[in-house]
């Protein structure tokens, strides 16, 4: 890593496990459940999210020293709305079915934790480089995170990924549906989203005791 | 009746924690305590009455395709729709900073109990999800805007004091170590919100199975309809007399 010191990489490898966004800081869950029934939603708001993360972070990092204190949550949320208006008319001219099932949930990244939690916490106190760093690295945590839950709840609940039938078709008795395999519809409801990052957080926490609360 | 049917659809069916996950960052972090999660849920359902209101002034009358036509005919053609999530949130946060002035001014006694979760509540997805979904189902009026609101905060409130008030009782439990804490709490919204499916057939279960069967009549032809249901509704009338003389025999049975 000739381009990023020692320091700067740790910005981006940390957020991936032991400060994950989702099951360590519990930010920006909303979102994380409400799109990941299937894979390509999750992959388009992973990304989304991590294009919104970085460059507010960059900019509010930029202008860090002209925001008035009292008014810098408004400041920050605006920049958050014009960043995601952007994202929403991409998706809405080059992906328009996608964006309608995302629905309210690309407006939702404006309030999405994460974003919040990264402006005041890292963006108000740290250089622009090192402000998108953090950004692309806690994204990628976020984004890794939607996209185990949304790998499962596809392959489980559907029987595809990305819209490919995997496991051979349901109807017509192939693949492993001949040996008398069904789909757990089950899987594409809201609950099992909660009880799969329920499960998330449960193996990531017997490897790593050191995330273990104590109440 | 349309109000008595929007609220509990938004306060069960479309309970917006466990069936559109809105709000739930807050709901997880401030859930520790019943007395905290009683503030910040009241606290949501002031706000969202507020807010959800005003927003739907401004998308019929500044946002919406066409909404500018009171302004003359040569601006009927505008749709700023696309500026709605920068209008939303800014009414969101300047609405929720001057609540805070004006609480704090004249309600000092409500300010000590709301006022700490007043600015956590700008950031809050139920607020501006809130809004969103008011746009998105399209209703129709300033009255049932205000409807929505405030049920669907009530619903929040519900939710939040559930979980707060499992969470106090969990503590005497045995978790498993690597569960403690929000892993259990997610497995617990889980398994309360397969409890709120069930409320999901409560107010339109009956009407479309209606829906579903007139045009399956209407499908066949006139004639053999006409018979058919000539035949049916005999063979039905013969079976309910006969039913009916086996009632009066039992009766007479009882009797004797």
């Amino acid at each position: 890593m000739g381009l990023l010191s020692k320091k700067d990489a740790k910005l981006i490898t940390d957020p991936l496990a032991d400060n994950n966004p989702i099951t360590v800081q519990v930010l920006g869950i909303c979102s994380a459940l409400a799109v990941t029934a299937e894979l390509k939603p999750s992959i388009v708001m992973a990304i989304s999210v991590m294009f919104v993360v970085a460059m507010g972070s960059t900019l509010i990092s930029l202008i860090r020293n002209i925001i008035p204190p009292k008014i810098r949550i408004i400041v920050q949320l605006i920049i958050a709305a014009v960043l995601v208006i952007i994202v929403d008319q991409v998706l809405k001219a080059f992906a328009y079915e996608l964006s309608k099932q995302l629905s309210v949930f690309v407006g939702l990244i404006i309030t999405n934790c994460i974003i919040m939690g990264r402006f005041e916490a890292f963006a108000l106190a740290n250089s622009p480089w090192r402000s998108f760093l953090d950004g692309i690295g806690n994204s990628a945590g976020y984004g890794i995170i939607l996209i185990i839950v949304g790998f499962f709840r596809e392959l489980l609940g559907s029987g595809s990924l990305l819209g490919f039938k995997v496991l051979g078709d349901s109807i017509e008795k192939t693949g492993l549906y001949a040996y008398g395999y069904e789909n757990n519809g089950f899987m594409l409801l809201a609950p099992m989203a909660l009880i799969t990052i329920g499960i998330i957080i449960w193996v990531q926490r017997s490897r790593n005791t050191a995330l273990i609360e104590n109440n | 009746m349309e109000h008595i049917e929007l609220f509990f659809k938004s306060v069960f069916i479309n309970n917006m924690i466990f069936a559109t996950f809105l709000g739930m960052c807050s709901y997880l972090a401030v859930s520790k305590k019943v007395a905290t999660a009683v503030g910040l849920g009241a606290a949501v359902i002031f706000v969202l009455a507020i807010t959800v209101p005003l927003n739907w002034l401004l998308d019929v009358y500044l946002l919406k395709d066409g909404a500018l036509a009171w302004l003359g005919p040569e601006y009927a053609e505008y749709d700023l729709s696309f500026l709605s999530f920068i209008m939303f949130i800014a009414t969101i946060a300047t609405m929720v900073q001057l609540v805070e002035i004006i609480v704090e001014k004249y309600a000092p006694a409500l300010y000590n109990s709301l006022g700490i979760f007043l600015p956590l509540i700008a950031v809050n997805c139920a607020i501006l999800g809130g809004s969103l979904f008011m746009q998105s189902r399209e209703i129709q009026t300033l009255g049932l805007a205000f409807n929505y609101g405030v049920s669907s905060g009530i619903g929040w409130f519900l939710a939040i004091l559930a979980i707060a008030a499992i969470r106090e009782k969990i503590r005497y439990s045995n978790v498993p170590a690597p569960l403690r804490g929000l892993g259990i709490t997610f497995i617990i919204t889980g398994l309360m919100a397969i409890g709120f499916m069930s409320f999901g057939g409560m107010l339109t279960g009956g009407d479309e199975e209606k829906k579903i069967e007139q045009p399956v009549v209407v499908a066949q032809t006139e004639a053999e309809t006409v018979k058919e249901t000539a035949i049916a509704t005999s063979q039905n009338e013969t079976e309910v007399t006969q039913e009916a003389i086996d009632k009066t025999k039992n009766e007479k049975e009882i009797k004797e």
